[in-house]
C-alpha cells in the first residue's frame, strides 16, 4: 500500500511541478491558448466558406477534426517536456531520490492531460464564437471530449516513450510533425473520408484519427444530416475503436516507457 | 572504521569504449575521498554507478550498508547527488526546487517546506529563494544545486564536479560550504578534474584515468610520489622548445613536459642546480622569459602518472588545471 500511496503522491508532485513550468513560461500558454484558438478561426473561415454542405454546416464538421488534430499535436509537447529534463539533468537527480520509479513518465502524461483539458476548453470557446453548437446534450458532449482525452492520452505515451529513447527536444519536435502531421490530415478530420483517393481511403478510413473526429462529431451532433452512413467498421463504432487504440497503446508504451527510465543509461 | 563507500571491481563498458575497468574504492565514515582524474577518465560513470542512475556490467559496491544491485531504493536514501549540470529547474524558484526535493525524498510537506526554508538561509540565497531560478548566476545555481542535495540530510554526499566552470570567486564561496559540511561529519565523495580542489577539500584521493586507478593516497603522499622541486621555464619562442628540452635533459630527475612555451623538469639540488640550468640556456643562447622553482603540486603528480599529460586526449584537464592554479 505504502507503494501506491508514494506513487500517487510523487507522480502528483511532478505534474504539480509541470503545471507550475506550463503557467510560467509564456511560449508554452501561447502555445495552449492562441495557438488553438488560430487553428479553429483559421479552418473556420478558410476552409468553411469554400465547401457547402446541402443541410449541414461544414464549419460544424471542421470543429471536431480541429479538435482531433490539435490534441494529437499536444503530445508532441509530452515528448519535448520530457526530452528538455533529460537534457537538464533534471530527470537524473529524479532518478538519484528514493522516489515511485514510475511516477516521473506517469506525472510527465497526467500533467499533458491537464495541459490538454485547457486546449479543449479554449478551443471549444472559439470555436462556438465561430459558430459551433452542441446538439446532443451535455451528457454526450462531455463523452465526445473524454474520447478526444483518451485518444491524446495514449498518444503522450508514445511520445514519452520517444523522447527517453532520442531525448533531444528539436528532434522530437520534427519527427512528430513529421508523423503526426500526415496522420491528421489522411483522416477525415476535413473532408469525408469517403473523399479521399483509393489508398488514402482506406488509410483514412482506418486511422484511428478519423475515428476521434466521428466520434466526437456524433457526440456532439455535428454529423450533417444526409451524410451516408460510414461503411467500415472503424467509421460505424468510431468510439469503441478508438478505445481500442487507447488501450493497446497504453498497454504497450506505458511499461516500455517505464523500463527505459528505470534502465536508462544502461 | 567502518566504510561507508565500499566498491569493489567496478565495470562499465559503452559499447567498445571502456568507462571503467575494474575500480576499487573506499570511503571511510566521515572522510573525503577525491576521486581525481580528467575528462573521460570515468569519474561521472563511477558516480552514476554508486548512485544507482547506471548498473555495471561486472564488480559489487555498498553505499550507507545498502548494495547498489539489490537495495537501490535503499541506497537512493541514504545519499545526496549533486551533479555536475547543476540539476535545478530553471522554471521553479529556488524555495520550489528544495521542496519538491524533500516532497520527493518523502519528508512530508510541512518537513519538506521547513528544510527548504532552512537551507535558503544556510546557502545565502533567501532573497533569491523567491525568484525563478533562469535568473541566477552560475554560482547561485551550484549553491542551489549542493541544498539539494543536503535536503533529506543524507549520510552520504555524492558531488560530481561541484565547481566546474565556476568562476575563481563562486568556486572559493563553494569550497567554504563544502568544508564546513566535512566538519560537520559528512561522508563526501566528490569528483573532480582540478587538482588544487582534491588538494583543498580531500583527505584521501583516487587518480584515475582511462577508467582505473593509477594512485592512491593523501594529497602529501601523492606530491611526495613524484618528489624533487620542479623547475618551470618560460621560453621567449616556441621554436626553442625541443633545444630547451635537451639543454635542461642533463639536470632532469625525471620526465620533462613542454608545451608551447613552458617547461617544466623536476630537478635535485635546489637553487645551485637552477643556477647551473640558466648557464646551460644562456651557453646555448636561449632566451628566456621567466625561470622559477616551485615545490611539486598535484599537477605534476598527475603528469608524471599519467604521462600522457599533453595528448590531445587530456588537453582540457591541461587547461582546466591552470585556471585552477
Amino acid at each position: 500500500m505504502a507503494v501506491f500511496a508514494d506513487f500517487f503522491a510523487d507522480g502528483f508532485n511532478i505534474a504539480r511541478r509541470n503545471m507550475i513550468k506550463v503557467l510560467r513560461v509564456p511560449e508554452i500558454l501561447v502555445s495552449v491558448l492562441v495557438t488553438p484558438v488560430i487553428m479553429v478561426v483559421m479552418f473556420a473561415y478558410v476552409f468553411g466558406g469554400a465547401i457547402d454542405i446541402p443541410g449541414g454546416s461544414y464549419r460544424e464538421f471542421l470543429v471536431a477534426g480541429a479538435f482531433a488534430m490539435n490534441l494529437s499535436f499536444g503530445a508532441t509537447f509530452t515528448g519535448a517536456g520530457l526530452a528538455e529534463d533529460m537534457q537538464k539533468g533534471i530527470i537524473s537527480r529524479f532518478r538519484s531520490l528514493p522516489m515511485s520509479r514510475s511516477a516521473v513518465v506517469f506525472g510527465r502524461t497526467s500533467t499533458d492531460v491537464l495541459y490538454n483539458i485547457m486546449t479543449l476548453v479554449v478551443m471549444a470557446g472559439a470555436g462556438l464564437l465561430v459558430g459551433w453548437r452542441i446538439h446532443n446534450g451535455l451528457a454526450s458532449a462531455v463523452a465526445g471530449f473524454a474520447v478526444l482525452l483518451a485518444f491524446a492520452y495514449a498518444l503522450s505515451w508514445i511520445m514519452a516513450y520517444v523522447a527517453l529513447l532520442v531525448p533531444t527536444p528539436e528532434i522530437i519536435n520534427s519527427t512528430a510533425f513529421m508523423v503526426i502531421f500526415p496522420l491528421t490530415f489522411i483522416a477525415n478530420t476535413f473532408v469525408p473520408a469517403e473523399t479521399l483517393p483509393g489508398p488514402l481511403r482506406v488509410f483514412a478510413e482506418w486511422n484511428p484519427v478519423s475515428a476521434v473526429a466521428q466520434a466526437a462529431r456524433e457526440a456532439f451532433g455535428n454529423i450533417p444530416p444526409g451524410t451516408p452512413e460510414p461503411t467500415v467498421w472503424s467509421l460505424q463504432n468510431p468510439a469503441l475503436y478508438t478505445l481500442i487504440w487507447v488501450v493497446v497503446i497504453v498497454a504497450v508504451f506505458a511499461p516500455l516507457a517505464v523500463r527505459r527510465y528505470q534502465k536508462m543509461g544502461s | 572504521m567502518q566504510n561507508i563507500i565500499e566498491a569493489r571491481g567496478l565495470v562499465k563498458r559503452y559499447g567498445d569504449i571502456e568507462g571503467l575497468t575494474g575500480l576499487d574504492l573506499s570511503v571511510p565514515e566521515g572522510s573525503v575521498l577525491g576521486l581525481l582524474g580528467p575528462n573521460g577518465a570515468g569519474k561521472t560513470t563511477a558516480v552514476s554507478i554508486l548512485t544507482t542512475l547506471l548498473e555495471p556490467d561486472a564488480g559489487t559496491a555498498k553505499v550507507a550498508g545498502a548494495d547498489i544491485r539489490s537495495e537501490p531504493g535503499e541506497v537512493r536514501k541514504r545519499i545526496g547527488l549533486s551533479g555536475q549540470y547543476a540539476a535545478v529547474d530553471d522554471y521553479l524558484t529556488g524555495f520550489e526546487n528544495l521542496d519538491l526535493i524533500g516532497r520527493l525524498y518523502h519528508l512530508g510537506r510541512k518537513q519538506a517546506r521547513r528544510r527548504a526554508h532552512e537551507l535558503l538561509e544556510r546557502f545565502d540565497l533567501v532573497e533569491a529563494g523567491s525568484r525563478p531560478v533562469k535568473g541566477y548566476s552560475g554560482g547561485m545555481r551550484r549553491r542551489l544545486d549542493l541544498a539539494g542535495a543536503l535536503v533529506a540530510a543524507p549520510p552520504v554526499l555524492i558531488l560530481d564536479e561541484p565547481s566546474t566552470g565556476l568562476d575563481p570567486r563562486s568556486r572559493a564561496q563553494l569550497w567554504d560550504i563544502i568544508r564546513e559540511l566535512v566538519d560537520g561529519g559528512s561522508t563526501l565523495l566528490l569528483t573532480t578534474q582540478y587538482m588544487e580542489e582534491a588538494d583543498q577539500l580531500a583527505e584521501d584521493i583516487v587518480v584515475i584515468d582511462r577508467g582505473r586507478e593509477i594512485a592512491h593516497g593523501s594529497p602529501d603522499q601523492l606530491k611526495k610520489m613524484v618528489g624533487g622541486e620542479r623547475m618551470e621555464i618560460a621560453l621567449s619562442s616556441e621554436a626553442d622548445l625541443d633545444e630547451a628540452k635537451r639543454t635542461i635533459a642533463p639536470f632532469a630527475v625525471g620526465a620533462i613536459h613542454g608545451t608551447r612555451t613552458a617547461v617544466t623538469a623536476p630537478i635535485s639540488g635546489g637553487v645551485d642546480t637552477m643556477t647551473l640550468v640558466l648557464r646551460a640556456f644562456s651557453a646555448a643562447g636561449i632566451e628566456l622569459e621567466d625561470a622559477g622553482l616551485r615545490r611539486p603540486t598535484l599537477d605534476d603528480v598527475f603528469l608524471s602518472l599519467t604521462g600522457h599529460g599533453t595528448e590531445g586526449a587530456t588537453e582540457p584537464a591541461l587547461v582546466d588545471m591552470k585556471e585552477a592554479s
